[in-house]
This record gives structure tokens, C-alpha cells and sequence, in this order.
């Protein structure tokens, strides 16, 4: 069963990509390109992404723990950091020049899309080479 | 004249309404939602894409973590079965491959290292009201907006 929900649950992930539009790039770019021809559509992704995770989050914590598991496994870290903020600025850089984020990048190699192998290949030397330069943050699990 | 050239030249938002889809996007999104919520349900997990691909990538725990496996299963049939019902999904380009190379290990670095991306700060992280979160996604909303227009602003 654990393993059914969590196959729905990628499915559902995939499927809201692709009818999102994220799993364009030049329509990532256009949200992203606001002194050109600005595409909002995917601040309306984050806006439903958004409110059903609240909404839901908000009921699965009120039960004790998850249906498949002991525990929530949530990261506890609180404070800001500089490791934080550099990390997300180069993540924003390379956002905007490929116009794929993880989540999409993987999703659309079901597509033969091209590019987002090599961009997925890139991503997972950058992961390997960022662990070995920087200890993983382990109370972190996102 | 010149006040003509003034208001063409400030700084306003242009929409691109030809492309613009308030709808199926919104619609994603809530899906994107439902998984979140639902992971959390079950497994008690964060749903956060770059998270999980470390997960597996740098702590190796394999039997521990099979249901990234299972997930990321999940996540390239979701595209097929769209595709089975709208038609193929379009996914245009927008750089060539060395540039796409740079910006999969910039991604890939920028992610690992902030803990986090568009899925796990983003959609989840944003929805715990976590403050981590809420100042990386205006980072990265903000760091990718600037290299766009740096981009444009080169003219490449």
C-alpha cells in the first residue's frame, strides 16, 4: 500500500507539472523574464501548489504520524544562513539560464526531451561535487 | 514625443497574454499540492526534488530509501499519461548545451547546497510557514529573474 500511495503520489507530482507548463522551459523563462513579455502563469502554479499544502499540511498534523511511517521527518533548522542564501542565488542563476528546475528536469525525460538529459546529467554532477566540497546539512530533508 | 518615449521606456510590466494560462496552471499546481500533502500523509515526507535526488545520490542508504525510486517512477509516468490525454507537451529550449550543462550543474550545486528547491523550499517549505524557505524561494525567484534579464540585456 506504501508503495501504491507513494507511486500516485509521483504521478500526481508529474502530471501537475506538465499541466502546469513548467515542463517548458521557455515558459519558465518567460515567468522568470519580467522586463520582456511576462508570462505569470507560474506564480498561479506556487498559488494552487501553495494553498492545498497548507490547507493539507495543516489536517496530516494534527494525526500523531503519517499512516506508513513512525515519524514526520521535517527539517528543524530555523535560523538563516549564508550557506542558504548562496546556495539559492546560483540555484536562481542556473534557473534562469536553463529554464528547468529539478522536479521538471527529471519529470520531462519521459518526454525524450532532449536537453533535459544533459541538464539532468549536469545537475547530478553538480549535486556530487557540491556533497564533496560541503558536508551535507543532515538535519535538513529538504 | 519624448513623453511618448518616456512611458515606452519606463519599467512596465508587459503581460504575454497569448501565452498566458491561468487555469491548467493553477490546476497543476493544486495537483503538485495533492502529492505534497499526500507523501507527507503516508511517508511523512517532505516533497522536494532536489532533496530526494541527494537522498539518494549522496547518502546511499538504498534499501532505506527505495521509495525515491518508486516516486521518481511516478513522476515520469505522470507526463506520459498527460500526453496520452491532452497530446504531445511542449517543451521548447531555451539554451544550447554548453549553456545547459552550466546551468544543470548550477542548479544541481545551488540546490544541494541550499537545501532546497522550487518543490521542497518552494511548495512545501513556504506551506510550513518555514523562514528558511520563505528567503531562499525570494532568493531564487529573484537571483533567476536577474540573470534572465542580464541574459536579454547581453542579447544572446
Amino acid at each position: 500500500m506504501k508503495i501504491l500511495f507513494t507511486l500516485i503520489s509521483g504521478v500526481l507530482f508529474g502530471f501537475g507539472l506538465a499541466m502546469s507548463g513548467m515542463l517548458n522551459p521557455s515558459k519558465v523563462r518567460a515567468f522568470l523574464d519580467i522586463s520582456g513579455e511576462w508570462d505569470p502563469s507560474l506564480a498561479f502554479v506556487m498559488a494552487g501548489g501553495i494553498f492545498v499544502t497548507i490547507v493539507g499540511y495543516w489536517l496530516v498534523f494534527k494525526k500523531e504520524k503519517p499512516i506508513f511511517s513512525n515519524q514526520f521527518s521535517l527539517p528543524e533548522r530555523k535560523e538563516l544562513d549564508i550557506r542558504l542564501i548562496t546556495g539559492s542565488v546560483i540555484f536562481g542563476v542556473g534557473w534562469g539560464i536553463g529554464g528547468l528546475c529539478p522536479g521538471p528536469s527529471i519529470a520531462i525525460l519521459s518526454n525524450h526531451f532532449f536537453p533535459a538529459i544533459i541538464f539532468t546529467v549536469s545537475m547530478i554532477v553538480g549535486i556530487i561535487v557540491g556533497s564533496i566540497l560541503f558536508k551535507p546539512n543532515k538535519l535538513n530533508v529538504n | 514625443m519624448s513623453l511618448c518615449n518616456e512611458n515606452k521606456s519606463e519599467n512596465m510590466i508587459v503581460i504575454d497574454w497569448s501565452n498566458f494560462t491561468p487555469f491548467t496552471s493553477l490546476l497543476g499546481g493544486v495537483l503538485i499540492g495533492f502529492s505534497a500533502v499526500l507523501l507527507m500523509l503516508i511517508n511523512g515526507r517532505i516533497a522536494g526534488v532536489s532533496g530526494l535526488l541527494s537522498k539518494i545520490l549522496v547518502y546511499k542508504n538504498i534499501s532505506k530509501n527505495l521509495w525515491v525510486f518508486i516516486f521518481f517512477t511516478g513522476l515520469l509516468l505522470g507526463p506520459i499519461f498527460y500526453s496520452f490525454l491532452t497530446g504531445p507537451i511542449k517543451s521548447n529550449s531555451v539554451v544550447d548545451i554548453p549553456w545547459l550543462i552550466l546551468a544543470g550543474l548550477l542548479v544541481g550545486f545551488g540546490t544541494f547546497i541550499g537545501n532546497g528547491c522550487t518543490s521542497g523550499h518552494g511548495i512545501c517549505g513556504l506551506s510550513r510557514f518555514s523562514i528558511r524557505s520563505l528567503a531562499a524561494v525570494t532568493t531564487f525567484v529573484f537571483s533567476g529573474m536577474l540573470t534572465v534579464y542580464i541574459i536579454r540585456f547581453m542579447g544572446s
